[in-house]
């Protein structure tokens, strides 16, 4: 039964049939704000057991995409397929369900700013199980050490560092040892230095945990350290997939354009003033 | 003359669709209020937010409000010589009306600021959808305690506004004014029902819906950064103070 959910059978283009080893799957995913489209028909597949890290211009729709993979956000129109069910659909009862599948580490951690840190990594753990207090207080000791943190658990969130809330973040996310690890720009507003550790620390994760990691990232450097798989977002559609070899040698401008970081190109989101 | 129409049009459609918001938010909350597990915890911490903090305040607001209206009805009643019912005018008033409003109205700048600014920071900054994320309905676990805590308190809070504004014009009338304290009690209780208390506790726990109702509303569907968070503030307390008086003007004619 598990075997048949992680092996989603798709039907490609032709009589033949797939199976390809996928948790989640996006299938035309069209998403409009105030008329703006946002998204214009996204289709990726995410393998299980992997990193795969979207890549795209800032504001060009990468959150949205990676919300939609937990019901933070709904499609307009298309399917939001994990582990073959769509959750697009879902009411909120089931999507809880679901969700105690995931984790989440968001853009600023997120963390609760009323708690303490130790109350942050105990949320899940004090709303999803029945573990008693002092079994609580040793599975946060042990995600915080996970994650590279001690002594930490009374402090405040607002005491911390960047690098270091991201940690207490993704300490939180795994409490629950979800199996899919969903990133939102982690490396995003970190020193060079502390964004290596935590692309670090979301490589090991991955390989201790054997979760699906979905991260989105406009930082060439970051996401090819630490992606199997490369997507990138542009105009709302992914216009390429493949491991970070693959990508590098894709001869797509825009894509091309993206990795090397220049201003000139197919991308343009200013105007150039004629002289 | 279209544009007038046009603008016209636009509030009423913008004001439709918001009440239409705030509705959804209350059913979402009787809903998932009556889905366990009960968070007593968030509900007690709430009402000791609510309720215990706001105390001085109020107590303040009803001793002062009872000292002036039992001067301002001195000043009247003593034109036709009738200083006797100043007491009852009073208590009268503070049971019926300004106990309930007053105190609301201060819990509203209080408390229900407090609910949007705390509930849009953790709109913007993500924490909502964090709840989202772990499986936990934010409406359940962040409005459901607010909305709880602010149906029960406000009645608590109005009674004691009720007593000390009652105080308050005794200490005027008797002690200022040297009214007799034997007719101005006597008439006060002659005169006074239980309905008039009832009704005004009843109105109290309206206004304490409202209030957290739209305090919650407000914070829960900020946008826009810090800004968003001061908009959605000022925006709480101004709506749910005019809902607060429209309301009672309502509720009083159903009333009484």
């Amino acid at each position: 039964m598990i075997c048949l959910a992680f092996c989603y059978r798709r039907r490609l283009s032709g009589p033949k049939n797939i199976v390809l080893m996928v948790t989640i799957q996006l299938i035309g995913i069209h998403k409009s704000f105030n008329d703006q489209k946002v998204l214009d028909g996204v289709n990726l597949d995410i393998e299980a057991g992997k990193i795969t890290v979207i890549i795209g211009q800032s504001g060009g729709g990468k959150s949205i995409l990676l919300k939609h993979m937990i019901g933070l956000v709904r499609p307009d129109k298309g399917q939001v397929l994990v582990e073959g069910m769509d959750i697009s659909r879902l009411n909120d009862r089931k999507l809880n369900e679901i969700r105690k599948n995931f984790g989440m580490l968001f853009q600023e951690a997120a963390l609760f700013d009323s708690m303490t840190v130790g109350e942050n990594v105990a949320f899940p753990l004090n709303e999803h199980t029945r573990l008693t207090r002092s079994q609580i207080r040793q599975a946060v000791h042990q995600k915080l050490l996970q994650v590279g943190l001690r002594d930490v658990v009374d402090k405040m969130p607002s005491e911390l560092s960047g690098g270091m809330r991201k940690r207490v973040g993704l300490a939180r996310a795994m409490a629950l040892d979800p199996r899919i690890i969903l990133f939102d720009e982690p490396t995003t507003g970190l020193d060079p230095i502390t964004a290596d550790a935590i692309d670090r620390l979301i490589v090991d994760t991955q390989k201790l945990t054997k979760a699906t990691c979905v991260a989105i990232s406009h930082d060439i450097a970051s996401t090819f350290k630490i992606a199997h798989t490369v997507a990138m977002l542009y105009q709302g559609k992914i216009i390429a997939v493949g491991t970070p070899e693959e990508v590098r040698a894709s001869e797509h401008p825009a894509l091309q354009q993206f990795i090397q970081g220049k201003a000139e190109g197919p991308i343009m989101d200013y105007y150039v003033l004629d002289m | 003359m279209i544009k007038f129409i046009e603008t016209v049009g636009r509030g009423l459609i913008r004001f439709v669709e918001e009440f239409g918001l705030v509705m959804f938010l209350f059913l979402a909350a009787v809903v998932w209020a009556l889905r366990p597990p009960w968070r007593v915890r968030a509900i007690f911490k709430q009402m000791e937010f609510v309720g215990v903090n706001s105390l001085l305040v109020v107590i303040l607001t009803g001793i002062f409000t009872g000292g002036v209206l039992a001067f301002q009805a001195y000043h009247g009643f003593r034109l036709f010589s009738a200083e006797s019912l100043v007491g009852s005018t009073v208590a009268l008033a503070m049971t019926r009306e300004l106990g309930p409003v007053l105190t609301s109205l201060m819990v509203t700048g209080r408390a229900g600021s407090a609910m949007a600014a705390e509930l849009g920071t953790m709109r913007v900054t993500e924490q909502i959808d964090a709840l989202y994320s772990m499986a936990t309905n934010p409406i359940k676990y962040l409005v459901v305690p607010r909305i709880i805590a602010g149906i029960l308190m406000l009645p608590l809070l109005t009674i004691i506004a009720d007593f000390v504004g009652i105080i308050g014009g005794y200490l005027v009338g008797v002690g200022l004014l040297k009214i007799n304290s034997g007719i101005y009690v006597a008439k006060m209780i002659q005169i006074v029902e239980l309905d008039d208390i009832l009704n005004g506790l009843i109105k109290s726990a309206c206004f304490g819906l409202i209030l957290s109702l739209v305090g919650c509303y407000k914070g829960f569907y900020t946008r826009g950064g810090a800004q968003g968070v001061g908009k959605a503030t000022t925006q709480a307390v101004v709506v749910a103070s005019v809902s607060i008086l429209v309301c009672d003007y309502f509720l009083t004619a159903a009333m009484f």
